[in-house]
């Protein structure tokens, strides 16, 4: 019982904290990656005793400025619901994190502990019941701010949503049909094994135009370019035109945190989640000292690669900067040093292992895959933004509508066909 | 447009493909890309650079201006302002006063085209004025003789 609970709240922490992790990552990623996108340099100045780590310092600058801004309310605004909408997007977009396989089943004497904080039978509708509540946020922001272009901003949002969902939902409906199951630890769980001999039994082969259409209603769904009417920064105005410190900060989270979640629901429901491709849980367990050696192998060899580029970056800091940052690219080479030495060590002395480190081990590793898959997905979400423009509002509606609910209808027949075929 | 350009998806991947591109080529080649990081590095001046402008002095350390206000009526942003005074030994006139209000400066270089006497120039090749009050961003005569 106890265990139970400890591990269940764990997860639950382990659940919220991740998105939550990744947004000072993406934010960093999507300001360096735009910048490269658009032959800058993009940001580098922020500094922590002299390491700017190529601007991973400026999204702490940016929180303490947030913090430290003023914070309006625009007097006829509805309080309550204004100050409510920022945290319930914030909140909302978590929530579709929980129910997400993070590992394989692990088995403690008799006792079998599913790695994700909520376990219910029908996750997808609960995936689908909680990105559809993202609407609310924002339609509740643009109603209570008392602004016109923050309404229309919310009605913009309200529309592109419930045509979106609906493409994404029966999107999901063709996974749900190879699957069997509606619950996504059984559907992550079902994509291992081989297809034809070579491919890993992933959804997204045997639903590719199902994963095409999944994906633009997620783009959609978390209101990132091309479809980011709702908030449209850059000239129609959005949603939060009257936000200010914070909860403008929160509702700038709650994006890069949807964007996490949906990219880890992408990765588990077509990209099999924490399968490792081609090789079982069983076959990992089994070989565990061996995977533990690869593991700190791979390590070893990252951190030696790095630190034999931030040999090249010290006589170009050195020669730019007489202040403290000159030294930072040895700063940064000693750790990558140190980190290799330390896995080379461990990497020499591991041969054998108790049979639950076996299993902790092999979760580390499953868990560190679903985590590269989504921040897979999170790439292709900065690099899709940084490359298209956004859509006018009637094509968006064009191409929800004319092109996407067909097609998905469409993919749906054809898969049910086939199945009927095969059984 | 044809048949696929209409069909968006074709050309989503190829654009996609220039941006990645640029991606990749800008994280290898750091080095080459345009970028000055600014306060560090400084960009050489062409020559001719319109920077501040300095008064000229004579050999014998006078200066050269000798108040005849061209400068200041050529001025089309009116920032320039004189007052003639008599030299000591009875020859031409003097400025005793020459104010140049820097901040409705157009950097336009009239001033040295119109002054006779070369006596103005703007070859400081300085161009970094920010300062945090209005009033030291007049330059005064004694500023712009000596530094
Ligand atoms: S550069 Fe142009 S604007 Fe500036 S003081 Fe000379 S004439 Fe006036
Ligand atoms: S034009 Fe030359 S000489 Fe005449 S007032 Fe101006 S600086 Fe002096």
């Amino acid at each position: 019982m106890w265990v139970d609970v400890t591990v269940v709240a764990a997860l639950a922490f382990a659940a919220a904290l991740a998105p939550l992790m990744s947004i000072p990552l993406l934010v960093w990623a999507e300001r360096k990656m735009s910048a490269f996108i658009q032959d800058r340099t993009g940001p580098n100045r922020a500094e922590i005793l002299g390491l700017r780590l190529g601007g991973l310092v400026h999204p702490f600058a940016d929180v303490v400025k947030l913090i430290t801004k003023e914070d309006l309310t625009p007097e006829r605004a509805d309080r309550f619901y204004y100050t409510l909408a920022p945290f319930l997007a914030l909140f909302v977009s978590l929530l579709a994190f929980a129910i997400l396989p993070l590992a394989d089943t692990l088995h403690f004497g008799g006792r079998a502990l599913p790695m994700r904080a909520l376990t219910l039978n029908a996750g997808i509708l609960y995936i689908l019941a909680v990105t559809g509540f993202h609407v609310y946020a924002v339609v509740i922001a643009g109603w209570a701010s008392h602004n016109g272009y923050a309404l229309l901003g919310g009605l913009r949002s309200a529309a592109q949503m419930v045509s979106y969902e609906l493409a994404l939902g029966l999107s999901l409906v063709g996974v749900v049909l190879v699957a069997g199951t509606l619950d996504p630890g059984e559907i992550v769980a079902g994509q291992s094994g081989v297809l034809f001999g070579f491919l890993p039994r992933w959804n997204v082969f045997l639903q590719p135009v199902g994963f095409v259409l999944f994906l633009i209603a997620l783009f959609a769904e978390t209101n990132r370019n091309p479809f980011d009417l709702p908030e449209g920064e850059s000239e129609i105005i959005g949603f939060h035109v009257e936000y200010s410190s914070m909860r403008f900060a929160s509702f700038f989270m709650a994006e890069y945190a949807s964007m996490f979640t949906g990219s880890a629901v992408a990765a588990s429901l077509f990209f099999g989640g924490w399968q490792v491709p081609w090789i079982g849980t069983e076959a990992l367990r089994a070989n565990a000292p061996l995977v533990a050696r690869v593991a700190f192998g791979a390590l070893a060899a990252f951190c030696i690669v790095a630190a034999l580029i931030a040999q090249g970056y010290k006589g170009r800091l050195a020669r730019l900067y007489r202040d403290r940052r000159s030294r930072e690219a040895t700063v940064l080479q000693m750790i990558f040093l140190f980190t290799a030495a330390v896995s080379l060590i461990l990497l020499a002395f591991l041969s054998t292992l108790p049979p639950w480190g076996a299993q902790v081990l092999i979760a580390l590793v499953q868990g560190a895959f679903l985590l590269g898959k989504t921040l897979a997905f999170t790439f292709l979400f900065i690099w899709v933004r940084w490359t298209l423009p956004r859509f006018r509002y009637d094509q968006l509606m064009g191409l929800g509508w004319k092109s996407l609910v067909p097609l998905a209808l469409l993919n749906l027949a054809v898969t049910g066909i086939v199945l009927l075929w095969f059984d | 447009m044809n048949a696929p350009e209409r069909w968006y998806l074709i050309e989503v991947l190829r654009g996609m493909g220039v941006s990645l591109r640029h991606l990749v080529r800008n994280i290898f080649h750091q080095d080459e890309m345009p970028t000055l990081q600014y306060p560090e590095e400084k960009r050489i001046l062409p020559e001719r650079f319109r920077g501040r402008h300095r008064l000229m002095k004579r050999e014998d350390g006078t200066p050269r201006c000798t108040a005849c206000f061209c400068c200041q009526t050529a001025c089309p942003a009116d920032c320039i302002s004189i007052e003639a005074g008599e030299r000591e030994d009875g020859g031409e006139k003097v400025a005793v006063r020459f104010d140049i209000n820097i901040l409705r400066c157009v950097f336009c270089g009239f001033c040295v085209e119109a002054c006779p006497c070369d006596a103005i120039r703007m070859d400081t090749g300085k161009y970094e004025l920010a300062d945090d009050r209005r009033e030291k961003l007049i330059y005064d005569i004694d500023f712009l003789l000596n530094r």
